[in-house]
């Protein structure tokens, strides 16, 4: 998988306010309930079917991601989480990507910005297992696999979470979720 | 302790929830369960803290807005002090501690353009501490996918 990202484009709309409504309302969670859009509706000031029609048009233009089950890793056992980056050349950088993006532990995998001289890394991934041992086990097959071994690298991992949320969208109105 | 069907239902419901009337009695369908059993475990799931939710992933950029990794390097005295007030702000999240110079590093995500570098210049200011900026410029792989 090797996207291009959306960019802001005339077919990039920004959102009605009745979209900033409903999205507002949908980020803290669908209500668990038989008729969630039913439910929903009456919280966004619309009716159902409109829910449901601007859900779905939110969910073809790329808005939605996705919808489902939102997990808390750690709750989950995936108590190691590492962020793996490395200095790549930058005519080597969508190659070594795209071989990273191809293991299933891999679970996401960008090229971002070297900021040095405090940075000098520009590929990144993550890597959730359950123990660091495993993670690092991991990277060597990666550093292998993928022929990274002579590239600067570093395994960052997290010590401690202090936020797992959404970001909050659709503007200042909070209590409307 | 997760069982089985709690398993099924975590790695089977992590995308392609269906938008229609009855949208959970689609699910359950799917699953080889019934309705209201998939609303009691998904309320228990919920309940115990196994999920922090159920519902969208969005793409900021998708709504004409922007989406970003940030990293400071802060003093461990100062640690706590500046992750409550970066955390403060709703756009933030994904906020971890990580092994390195750079040991704060916090996802910054809005619908409204301009609201991101709004948001990292006032940490900036407020803190005294630089904020290094690495948007994503490709991205080679989609979604977070756990299996339980």
């Amino acid at each position: 998988m090797d996207l291009a990202l959306p960019r802001l484009s005339p077919d990039t709309e920004p959102l009605d306010e009745r979209d900033r409504a409903l999205v507002r309302a949908v980020q803290g969670g669908l209500p668990l309930v038989p008729r969630p859009y039913a439910a929903v509706a009456a919280a966004a000031g619309m009716s159902e079917a409109e829910v449901i029609s601007r859900l779905r048009r939110l969910a073809e233009r790329g808005v939605i991601r996705r919808l489902g089950v939102v997990v808390r890793h750690r709750e989950l056992g995936y108590t190691a989480n590492a962020m793996v980056v490395w200095d790549v050349p930058d005519d080597r950088v969508a190659k070594l990507g795209r071989c990273l993006a191809a293991y299933p532990f891999v679970t996401l995998c960008y090229r971002r910005p070297r900021r040095p001289p405090a940075w000098p890394y520009n590929l990144f991934c993550m890597i959730h297992g359950r123990s660091r041992e495993g993670v690092l086990a991991q990277v060597d097959q990666l550093v292998r696999e993928c022929g990274l071994d002579a590239l600067p690298r570093a395994v960052l991992f997290s010590r401690r979470r202090f936020k797992q949320r959404g970001a909050w969208y659709g503007g200042d109105a909070r209590d409307a979720g | 302790m997760l069982d089985e069907t709690d398993r099924a239902i975590i790695n089977g419901a992590q995308g392609g929830f269906p938008v229609c009337e009855r949208p959970y009695a689609e699910l359950a369908a799917r699953l080889g369960l019934d309705e209201a059993e998939l609303l009691e475990r998904l309320q228990r799931l919920l309940d115990d803290g196994v999920l922090d939710r159920f519902g969208p992933l969005y793409r900021a950029e998708a709504m004409g807005g922007t989406v970003t990794l940030a990293a400071m390097a802060v003093p461990a005295e100062r640690f706590d002090e500046v992750a409550r007030f970066v955390n403060g702000y709703p756009e933030v999240a994904h906020n971890y501690r990580r092994d390195h110079d750079l040991n704060m590093w916090f996802v910054v995500a809005s619908d409204r353009p301009r609201r991101v570098k709004q948001v990292l210049a006032a940490i900036e200011a407020a803190t005294g501490l630089k904020v290094y900026n690495m948007p994503r410029r490709r991205e080679f792989h989609l979604g977070l996918r756990l299996e339980a």
